[in-house]
Formats: C-alpha cells, structure tokens, sequence
C-alpha cells in the first residue's frame, strides 16, 4: 500500500460522497461500514452514518428480506444527516443490488462483486435476466468485479476453508474502497490486529485481503481516478467517531462519576437498545453493576430498588418494553426516587419494526401510566447528544427525585458522527444531597423525619437511604400525606398531593435552558420546530432553503416536559409553525393543547429519517404559501 | 416516626452468614424498637398479627443496626406489613417486590433484605420474579403468606385454593390446578426452603432463626388464617389432635415415615429430588402436611458475585473516565 503510487491514477477532488455498503446480514456489512466511518473520521472529514439492518438475524442468504447496509456521508464540510441518496452503492450479492438500486439516482456509482451473479442467485434476488448483462443499469457507472475470487487468490497461503477465505471479502471491498477515496488505513489494520488477537490466522487472512484489495484498486484499470475529500474544517480539540448508544451508555457512566452514586442498569435484552446493557457491562471498573433481568418489569423494578437505596437507578427498553414498565414508572412518581428510563424508540405498535426507527412514543411517556402521573422528558438531537442528554437525565432525577424518560430512537442509537470530547472534569456535578438529619420538629419538641417534606425551591422531596439512621420510613404506592407521609385517603390531601406532584414536574423548567431560535436574519415568518433524531435533516433542510436566499427559523426541542419557559412565545412569534416528526403529529398535539398554537405537522412513520431534499421540499411549499 | 440516635462504630463480631456484612447495632433492641406509629389495619383475627407479632419479636434478637433493615413488599393484605414495622421499608406494586429487593440487595451488601408477599402476590402475579428469584439466589428472607384466597380483593380463588373452590369468581368451583409453593419452590432451587405456620410461633421463630443463616435467597411459606373469606383454611393443621397426626415436623437428620416409605430428612442434599418427594407427601387433602426445612444448600449468591465482578475490575484501581470517552480511535483537530 504504498501511497506515492496511487499518485499514478488522476486525483479527482470532491467536496462529499454517500456510500452504501449493502450485502447479506453476515457479509459483515456493518463492521465494514463501520471501519470506513473510523478511517474517515480519523483523515477529519465531517461524518454522519446510517446502518439498515433486518430484524432477522441470518434471512436466507442471497434474499431481499436479509439484506443489510450501512450508509454513510462524509465531507470537507460540516454535514448533518446521512445523505439523502447514495451516491455510490456497493452491492455484495444480487439482492444487496436489487433492494438498494431504487435509491440511487442516475449517475451513480455501482461496484459489484459479481461473484454471486449465478442464476440461482439471481433468481433468489428476483431477476428474471442479469442485470450486468442485460443493460438495465446502464445510467449508472458500473464498476463488476469479481471480489470473492479475488480475495480467496489473497488469503490462499493462510490454509482457510473457502467458506472462511472468502468470509474476507469484506475487508478486501474496505480495502479497495479506501484507496478509491484516500483514506488512512491505519485504524483499520490496527483493528484487525486487535479484535482477532488470539486467532493469528484469521487476522493475517483480514490484514491480507484488506491490503490485496487497497491494491487492486490501485492497479485495476477499472478505476480511472480516484477521489480526494478534503477534511472538514472542525473547532480544535480532540475527536472519535460515536454512535448514540455508546454516547448515552458513557453519558451514564458520567453520571455516576459526577454524582459520585453507583450505576445500576436493569435491563431486559430488546433491539435496539441492547447495546447500551452490553457496553455498561464492560465498565465494572467504574462501579457500574448491570442486572439482565428475567423480563422488562424486572430489569425497571431492580433499577428502582437500587435507587431506593442510592444507587443511580437506569433501566433501558425499546419498543413494547416501555408498555411493560409503566406500572414501575408510576410507582416512581408516586415513591418520588430518582429513576432514568431510556428508550431507545423503534417502529410500533406492538413488535412493530424492531430494527427501524420512529418518534412515536412520546405520548407514551408523556400519558402512558393510570392517574396522574407527571414524569420529566428529554431528548438527544444527535448521536454525540446522547451523552449530554443522560447526564441532563441523570441530573434532573436526582435533583428532583423523579423518573425521567429519556426518549433516544433506532435513527440515533446506530447512527453515528464526529465528537469533540468534553473536558471531564468541566462536565456538570450532580449532587444527590442525600437526607441525613430528621427535618421536622413535632409539637413536644422531638426532632422527626417526613419523608414528604418538600424543598421550597424544586418541591423535591428528601432521599433518605437504608442505613441512614433515625430516617426509618416507609414509602409506597398508596397515597401518602403530604409532610409526614403516613397512608392517606384524604380528599383534600390527594388533591394538594396530585397538584404538587405535577407542580414538581412543572419546576423543572426553572433550571432548562431556554429554547434558541436559529434565525440568522431574524426575520423570517415561519418556524420549523422538531424534538430528538430530527435535527439533522431539519438543520440540513434550513441550510439549503438559506442557500436559495430563504428565511427559516429552525428551533430543537430537547426537553420536552416540561417544555423551555420561553416555548410559547417563540411559537406566537412566528406566522407559521411546522413540526416534522417521525409519528402521526404527538409533539404538534401537545403544543396545540398547551399553547393553542395552530402549528402544521409534517409526518412520516416509514421506519427511516427523514431525507433534507423532502423537508426542503416541504418547507418550500410552506413558503411559497406565506409569501403568496 | 423515629427521633434521632447517635452512631456508634460497629464492632466486628461473627455474624451467620445470611447476615454478614449488616453493620450490629450499638444498643440493645426491643419489640417497641420496631414497631412504628402507624395502627394496623388488618380485619380482626387475621393470621397476619400473629406474624407481624412474631416477626417484631425476633428481629431484636439479630442485634442489627434496625436502620439497616428493609423489608419490601408487593400488594394485597400481607404487603401492609411493612407500614407496621419501624424499619426501612416499601410498599411496592402487585408481584414485584422481588425484583425490587433484588435491586437493592445488589447494590447494598450492608443491608438485611425482606420481602413480604402472599399466594396472589408471589404466585400468581408475580410468579416469574418470585421463580427467577430463587433460581439466582439474591441474599433475601422471603415471606409467602398463604391463605389460599384473595382477600384484599374480597374473596376470589388464588393459586393456592384448592380445586372446586367456591368463590365469588367461581360460582361453579374453581377449575384451577394449585400450586404447592414448596414443591415450586424446590423446582426452581431454591437454596432454603421451608413452610410454617401463623399460629405456631415457636416454630415460626425458628424457621426464621435458620433463615437468618442461610446466605441466599430464604423462601419460607406461611401458612396464614384469612378469617374472612377463608377462614379455616388450616384448622386441621392447628387441632390438636387432627395436627398431631397430620402434620410431619421435618429435622435434619431425622426420619420421615409416611405409610411404607421411609427418608432420613437431609437439609443439604445437593439434589433436591427428596425434599421434592417430601414436599409431595401433602396431596392437597392435608392428609400429610410436613413442615420445617425442606432444603437449605450453600449456593453462590447473585449479589455477592455481582460485586465480586465489580471488586476486582477495580482491583488495579477506579476507571478512567477521560480515557474511557476518548477511546482508541479519536484525533485531534489543531
């Protein structure tokens, strides 16, 4: 891999491209697209990443249902969302082609291996005629090699079977991709190294496709040039790559530092949010205990239970989980204990689309428990976010001893982008302030303890730990008497207790940031507001219209209960308000009942973000209308 | 409520191994130690005072720091029971008490974890935290109050009623197949297990003395008078005469002699086939109802091999944090 050969072909500069990975689920799709995204991260080009994956683990192979990809953007200047369209598209099969070509726009780069072109696997894919013969893809610049061979030719001298010689395929794919756009392979090589430490052959077979493939591209005659993307210019620091779920699992493990209280995870395994029970089990260094619990009840009631005791009680769940952990959820309002819920939201009702993305459980954590029963929301806008999301999360459960749902999506946890690394010592200090002193002076004098004797300030309540002695209280589901906390069925008390419970929740605002308006003029009439993974394509979108010479507002919601103070006068401010969510309008209703906004939803529940070109497309209309 | 007391260090003394890690208690305790202000509102007659008296009796005796003391509950009358008592404690939700304590007692190695629980609670309900409890062995007393009835819901059949029970749910008799919360028990290995009565409490006590030993999760089924919509449920078993012929007393080391068959009772045997077949003498007729310790075998509890894990992770010191977000792949941006 020589890099002054390469100077042989053309340089052709580019300021971004969108490449698909796409082949079978065990193609190892994901570990390419991903090791792509760490070389590319590594030269300083701005990122952003997509990974599709089926629900199935291993679909029959050479199918349509077991396709899996990973997209990612990448350019010398700062990007938001994943890209609209790909503009190269690498398909390892006929049906990583054939799912992924209605993608693609004419003009697009197709590299193929066409190995597995055999009429069998053509008519697994659904081709009736080989789409490399037949003329069908001749828009496109196609680029059909036959990877597989090639790579089996590679690893030869390490004494695999061809099943795992030509398991290699991938790296030799990553390799030739890197070369084809310049990219350092360090990172990967040391990877290579790393993760098959104790299987020597296995590494060497990988280090050597990858190297055969970066070659081939270099020496092919298929490639005429190859590309330069410039790195991106970045505020200086020090940066890695991350994804949502790895970003929210060191948010927590943050938190525990910063507040000094042990982390606890219940979790029950469930996609997409497992990742984050499977990174905090390797932290034990930091304290962190995880607990798979036998169902998603358990795993939130385990995290309670820690909490009780002063732990920092997590539980994590996607989809349906959340519905088994409402019955908890409740308990912790009424127990009024620190609790972080994190769902990580999928496709639904019910199974729903596990591996796909959706907005749709917001009011589920707004409303989805009997009585009522007010909990704290937020919401990471991006995937670097979710690190500063769980510690707000954490922060705000601990300061007003309450559960906080933490609303992350599929879009969010798998997708990732470049993240300055925060100073650990300047991130926000949680204190538990732990009740250690009986707090109520009863009429002969004795000093006592009222577990439901609220600070003025925040109305939280104290939190008093077993093993605090003198504190000994009970607590419960049934309503207790505000002050000494004994069983009440009083009306008056219930009412006092409902109202205060909900104004506890309310007080939360008075420690939020304000929401801030992007509007570089200050003059536009219509605002585009979104809560969580929306961000980026509604930033992406703004850009463009602005671009046109448009004026937009754009404003992001990451608390969304309670809402920013100020959130009902931005929304008055403005001719029109459109919020795109990915679910049928449940942030657009909240609004409309609370500030009697009439603000216009735009909605989408497909499974997969939102594309720029569409919201551009939309906000364009929404112009076009006003200016009328 | 409670009024202040001074801490005082503890000192180090050989404590059974249920409790080990439970800081002792600088002052002597009594009854009136632990028992709170609140007035207790069972129906009069209800097993469950006899127990709360019991329970109030003996936990003096352990000589524990009582703010160290946690008893969790789920719902139904037994679950009340926490309110009675002046410890640390959490009236929780229908079933869930276990998974609950489970938390807890992982993060808190100095804390004496209780659950309160009743047949509903433990068995119908809540029977998957109950079950997958035992199996881990998380270092709990657990108390199953069985009045083989509904009773804080007015009188429906449980998972313990017998078949054919006539309840407001069962005009026709129950169809239901019962448990045996010992034999359930046992299947799931549970590392102690043994049954007792409300009206026993020499028996009681010293059931729950043995608990105390046992580090692992202690199921101890309760055989509890609901004087309202079961009301003599165990009147067999509390007769003097009929209990003497009914009741088998199970000791370790003893023999057991039903008809025919005869068994040399081993509380540690490592297969829990006997004490299975022992559980099954009771055909739901209470022909024959053993009570006492079925089981009782030194298992790795779940908590104290989570913090094991824990421990030696830190062994070479506390994490890093500024090097964990930094990774192995990051770059600097000048």
């Amino acid at each position: 891999m020589a890099k002054q050969a390469k100077q042989a072909k053309k340089v052709e500069r580019l300021d971004q491209v969108v490449i698909r990975f796409a082949g079978d689920s065990g193609d190892g799709m994901q570990l390419t697209g991903d090791r792509f995204t760490q070389e590319t991260a590594g030269f300083g080009n701005d990122i952003s990443t997509l990974p599709s994956f089926p629900a199935e683990i291993r679909a029959p192979a050479g199918t349509l249902p077991g396709v899996s990809s990973f997209q990612l953007h990448f350019a010398d200047h700062d990007i938001l969302t994943p890209g609209d369209t790909p503009h190269v598209l690498v398909a390892m099969n006929p049906a990583a082609l054939r799912a992924n070509l209605t993608d693609l726009e004419p003009g697009a780069t197709i590299i193929v291996d066409s190995h597995d072109f055999t009429a069998r696997n053509l008519t697994k894919a659904g081709y009736t005629e080989n789409p490399l013969e037949d003329g069908s893809l001749e828009t496109f610049a196609v680029h059909a090699f036959d990877l597989t061979s090639m790579t089996v030719e590679a690893v030869k001298a390490f004494g695999l079977s061809r099943k795992d010689a030509s398991r290699a395929k991938n790296m030799f794919s990553l390799g030739m991709l890197s070369w084809l756009y310049g990219r350092p392979v360090e990172s990967t090589q040391s990877y290579l190294k790393r993760r098959f430490k104790d299987k020597p052959q296995i590494r060497d077979a990988n280090l050597a496709a990858f190297s055969a493939g970066w070659n081939f591209g270099e020496t092919t005659e298929g490639f005429a040039v190859s590309y330069e993307i410039k790195p991106a210019p970045m505020p200086t620091g020090r940066y890695r790559n991350i994804s949502g779920n790895l970003a929210l699992a060191y948010g927590l493990v943050a938190s525990s530092v910063r507040s000094g209280l042990p982390l606890f995870l219940g979790a029950y395994p469930i996609t997409p949010a497992s990742d984050i029970l499977h990174e905090l089990s390797k932290h034990k260094k930091f304290g962190v205990m995880t607990f798979q619990a036998e169902d998603e009840i358990a795993g939130i009631g385990a995290a309670l239970g820690a909490s009780y005791g002063g732990a920092l009680g997590v539980t994590t769940t996607s989809g349906p989980g959340i519905s088994l952990k409402s019955e908890t959820i409740g308990l912790a309002v009424s127990l009024e204990l620190p609790l972080v819920v994190v769902d990580v939201q999928r496709g639904g009702p019910s199974t729903g689309l596990p591996t796909k993305t959706e907005q749709s459980d917001l009011l589920q954590a707004m409303f989805g428990r009997n009585g009522e029963a007010p909990v704290a929301i937020v919401a990471p806008q991006s995937p670097g976010d979710c690190f500063d999301i769980a510690l707000e999360a954490a922060r705000i459960a601990v300061t007003y001893r309450t559960p906080v749902l933490l609303l992350s999506d599929g879009y969010l946890a798998n997708g990732s982008e470049p993240w300055s690394l925060p100073d650990v010592e300047s991130l926000p200090a949680i204190d538990p302030a732990f009740a250690d002193a009986p707090n109520h002076e009863q009429e002969n004098g004795d000093r006592t303890f009222w577990p439901y004797q609220r600070d003025p300030q925040t109305l939280a309540r104290p939190w008093a730990i077993p093993g605090t002695a003198g504190l000994e209280h009970r607590i419960g589901g049934l309503e207790k008497a505000d002050g000494h906390g004994n069983i009440s069925y009083d009306p008056a008390n219930h009412d006092l207790m409902v109202r205060t419970r909900q104004a506890k929740i309310d007080r939360i605002a008075d420690s939020i940031p304000l929401v801030e308006v992007d509007d570089p003029d200050g003059d536009a009439d219509l605002l585009v507001l979104g809560w969580g993974s929306t961000y980026g394509p509604i930033g992406s979108a703004c850009r463009r219209l602005r671009q046109q010479g448009q004026q937009v507002a754009q404003a992001h919601l990451r608390h969304l209960n309670p809402f920013p103070s100020n959130l009902g006068e931005v929304l008055r401010s403005y001719e029109r308000v459109v919020v795109p969510e990915m679910n049928l309008g449940q942030l657009a209703m909240l609004l409309r009942a609370k500030y009697l906004v009439d603000v216009i939803g735009h909605n989408q529940v497909r499974g997969v973000p939102f594309t720029a070109s569409e919201l551009e497309h939309v906000l364009t209309t929404h112009l076009k209308e006003l200016h009328a | 409520m409670t009024t202040t007391e001074t801490p005082i260090e503890t000192v180090a003394v050989e404590l059974p191994a249920g409790l080990q890690g439970i800081p002792l208690s600088p002052v002597d305790r009594t009854r009136k130690d632990f028992t709170s202000d609140q007035e207790v509102r069972w129906c009069p007659g209800c097993g469950d005072y006899i127990i709360l008296n019991a329970v109030q009796g003996f936990l003096p005796s352990l000589g524990l720091r009582r703010e160290n003391i946690v008893f969790v509950s789920g719902i139904g009358c037994s679950s009340r029971f926490p309110y009675y008592l002046d410890t640390y404690g959490m009236h929780s939700i229908h079933g869930r008490a276990p998974a609950i304590a489970t938390g807890l007692a992982t993060s808190r190695p100095d804390l004496n974890v209780w659950v309160v629980t009743g047949d509903g609670d433990a068995l119908s309900i809540g029977g998957n935290h109950l079950i997958h409890a035992m199996r881990r062995n998380v270092n709990l007393t657990i108390l199953l109050f069985n009045n083989r009835i509904y009773g804080l819901t007015k009188g429906q059949y449980s998972p313990t009623s017998e078949v054919g029970k006539l309840t407001k749910s069962t005009p026709a008799g129950s169809v239901d197949h019962p448990f045996n919360p010992v034999s359930l028990a046992l299947g799931a290995e549970a590392s102690f297990v043994a049954r007792t009565l409300d009206t026993d409490r020499a028996h009681l006590t010293e059931v729950l003395r043995a608990a105390m030993t046992h580090r692992g999760t202690a199921l101890i089924e309760i055989y509890q008078n609901c004087p309202i919509y079961n009301d003599g449920a165990f009147d067999v078993l509390k007769d003097r005469d009929e209990a003497q012929a009914r009741l088998v007393r199970l000791e370790h080391g003893q023999e057991v002699s039903i008809g025919d068959r005869t068994w040399v009772h081993d509380i540690h045997a490592e297969n829990p086939s006997q004490a299975f077949e022992i559980s099954r003498l009771d055909d739901g007729t209470m022909t024959h109802v053993p009570i006492g310790i079925f089981r009782q075998v030194e298992r790795p509890t779940y908590d104290d091999q989570v913090r094991d894990q824990v421990k030696k992770a830190q062994a070479g010191g506390d994490g890093d944090l500024a090097a964990l977000l930094a990774g192995r792949d990051s770059w600097s941006v000048d």
